[in-house]
């Protein structure tokens, strides 16, 4: 007990240093990526880099779905696919450049989250889960058999290097690397606007529970769309990146284990947080890197990770509730600085 | 007329072992509302026993008995290990989720180690005990009457178990209010890990009929047929035994037919389009009770 309380005071003072010097680590931050293409990292050290920026970003995505609104999915290899698919077939068949035809893999990826979304008005729990691994597969199927456009098996090839006014970016120069933690950070910042805003709160009250949502007003089935929604755009055009990472995609990169394997980020990191993502795909993509002198033992070890993890602290490695004062929007403090009479006009 | 004829019987046959393998996600699923991802490779150890036991001369029915306890045990020491504490905590359900995932990576994994079995193909035992039935234009093979047989006398077995028997009460009262039964007295841990046993039993049971046709087995087979099974089981209403079995039967014959007329490649996500068509029409699957929301 006494060292929980211990463990707490830490947290505590780790949060409000981490909090009050937040715009020099911003800073340090930035500077940081900037100075990626002057770092000299090599091939293998850049390509895990962008793995876990990617899957930080993927982790993020399903978050909203999963840590946000509590909406469990075991498809989002599927919107990844989609995603990747479609960025890449609009720049090889369609000609377009990359900038739009990222935009264009979100919306689109989005557009079949909303799809996907409508089910989950009638479905609750594991069944919505089990709608989306079937989603997954059906997806799986579309890839493999639509030969004339997705071209079947053999995936699609020569996929184009994207320009950035003129600069190409390659994995070599590191500027791939770059355009993926420029993402995943905008992803964040996204993800922490969206956490602290009405929508979001209203996420997590659905999370916690929906009936008493409903009971408060709230029209449960749209917010779950909506979360659907965002969390299909943010995967998509992480599926859009993925296409440039080997430059060339196929339909078993977007398989049931991928989606485990965002899933287990999520769970891994720490279910709801940001900083969690980051840190459960590092961990999951160092893992197989670090381990390989355990040769085929590896992917067991990794197993027994999964399950330990789970057991002993299944709210996530970096999964602690904020000691933070509860961040109160401004609508929210003017409403509460009105006198009392002024209250319910003003809501 | 001749290829539809062979192609339903191929799916009834698979259909049939399909539901074998349905019946242990809906057995566990009535209980504990839990996918449990380690369900396929429990069906490959089961084989992988099979084909240990016959390799090491014990003669056919011996190591397929010897198989189905050894894999009843392991999936019920896979509760007991690694879900019973979960259970105790009273985590989430995602986390029980991710714990089956990750007893699944090892126990896949385990078996395709160098040292154990290998990552690479086996021959398994043939089940062709007797000669082939040809009526008209259609052949069928002995392991496919076996298979189906079997399959249909184990599933009777198991509905006699949960209908019929003490055990089965017990468990049926336990999927209903759990809490309930434990104040009624029953030990709630014990029935389930008994169903636990049971799935897994009934898992390499169905591991040995299928390989015993196919006459192959590899340590990945495990996680595709697991995820088809249990869209048989969520089709037919999970938690219901006649369901899986007919969404074993549905799920086995669309896909031998999607095999045959639509091309290979549509065979095996053919389950999740039946899948997701019933669940949109009918939430609970083609049996399933109402779910009634507890407050």
């Amino acid at each position: 007990m006494a060292m929980k309380k211990n463990t707490n005071r830490l947290l505590s003072s780790f949060e409000s240093f981490c909090y009050k010097y937040r715009y020099i680590f911003a800073v340090i931050y930035v500077l940081l990526c900037v100075s990626i293409p002057f770092l000299g990292l090599n091939r293998v050290q850049t390509r895990l880099l962008m793995m876990i920026a990617l899957y930080a970003m993927l982790g993020m995505g399903l978050n909203v779905l999963t840590g946000y609104t509590g909406l469990v999915s075991l498809g989002h290899a599927g919107f990844y696919g989609i995603g990747a698919y479609v960025c890449a077939l609009l720049q090889v068949n369609a000609g377009w450049s990359f900038w739009p035809a990222l935009l264009a893999a979100g919306v689109f990826t989005a557009f079949i989250g909303l799809l996907l979304g409508l089910p989950s008005l009638r479905l609750s729990g594991s069944y919505l889960s089990i709608v989306t691994l079937g989603f997954c597969e059906i997806v799986q199927m579309i890839l493999k058999q639509w030969e004339s456009v997705t071209n079947g098996n053999y995936g699609v090839r020569n996929i184009p290097t994207p320009h950035f006014f003129g600069i190409p970016l390659t994995a070599k120069n590191g500027g791939l690397l770059l355009l993926i933690v420029v993402l995943a950070t905008l992803t964040a910042l996204g993800c922490l606007a969206l956490k602290n805003s009405n929508t979001g709160r209203v996420f997590f009250a659905i999370k916690d529970d929906e009936l008493a949502s409903t009971m408060m007003g709230i029209n449960t089935s749209r917010y779950k769309i909506v979360s659907f929604v965002i969390s299909a755009f943010i995967t998509g055009a992480a599926g859009g990146f993925y296409s440039l990472v080997n430059g060339y995609i196929e339909p078993t990169n977007f398989v049931f284990n991928t989606s485990i394997l965002i899933l287990s980020v999520v769970i891994v990191g720490g279910l709801g947080t940001i900083r969690g993502m980051v840190f459960g795909a590092a961990l999951l993509q160092l893992f197989p890197e670090v381990s390989r002198g355990l040769y085929e033992w590896r992917f067991v070890v990794y197993g027994l990770l999964l399950v330990l993890m789970m057991r002993f602290r299944p709210q996530g490695a970096l999964g602690w509730r904020s000691t933070q004062p509860y961040h109160l929007s401004k609508q929210a403090k003017q409403i509460l600085a009105q006198p009392e009479t002024k209250k319910g006009g003003a809501a | 007329m001749v290829t539809f004829l062979g192609a339903t019987i191929n799916g009834l046959v698979l259909g049939m072992a399909y539901a074998l393998i349905a019946v242990g996600y809906s057995l566990v699923f009535g209980i504990l509302r839990l996918i449990n991802f380690a369900h396929g490779s429990i069906y490959v150890f089961g084989a992988y026993m099979v084909y240990l036991f016959v390799s090491l001369q014990v003669g056919l029915f011996p190591s397929i008995l010897l198989a189905i306890l050894l894999a009843g045990l392991l999936a019920l020491l896979v509760d007991k290990i690694t879900l019973e504490p979960l259970r105790k905590k009273n985590s989430m359900l995602i986390s029980d989720l991710i714990t089956t995932v990750g007893v699944s990576f090892i126990i896949q994994n385990v078996l395709s180690v160098e040292k154990v079995f290998g990552s690479e193909r086996k021959v398994f035992p043939s089940l062709n005990l007797f000669s082939n039935i040809t009526i008209g234009h259609i052949t069928i093979q002995s392991s496919q009457i076996i298979m189906f047989v079997v399959a249909l006398l184990l599933l009777l077995v198991l509905t006699f178990i949960v209908n019929k028997t003490k055990i089965g009460l017990s468990m049926r009262a336990t999927e209903q209010n759990s809490r309930a039964a434990k104040l009624m007295g029953i030990n709630v841990n014990f029935v389930i890990s008994f169903t636990f046993f049971l799935g897994g039993a009934s898992a390499a049971i169905a591991g040995a009929l299928i390989c015993g046709y196919y006459q192959v087995i590899s340590p990945t087979m495990g996680s595709l047929i697991g995820l088809k099974a249990f869209a048989a089981a969520v089709v037919g209403g999970i938690g219901i035994l006649h369901g899986s079995v007919v969404g074993g039967l549905v799920v086995g014959v669309c896909e031998c037919l999607a095999a045959q007329y639509l091309g290979s490649n549509v065979r095996d996500p053919m389950a999740f389009v039946i899948l997701i068509i019933i669940l949109i029409i009918k939430p609970n699957g083609l049996f399933g009770k109402k779910g009634i929301t507890k407050v």
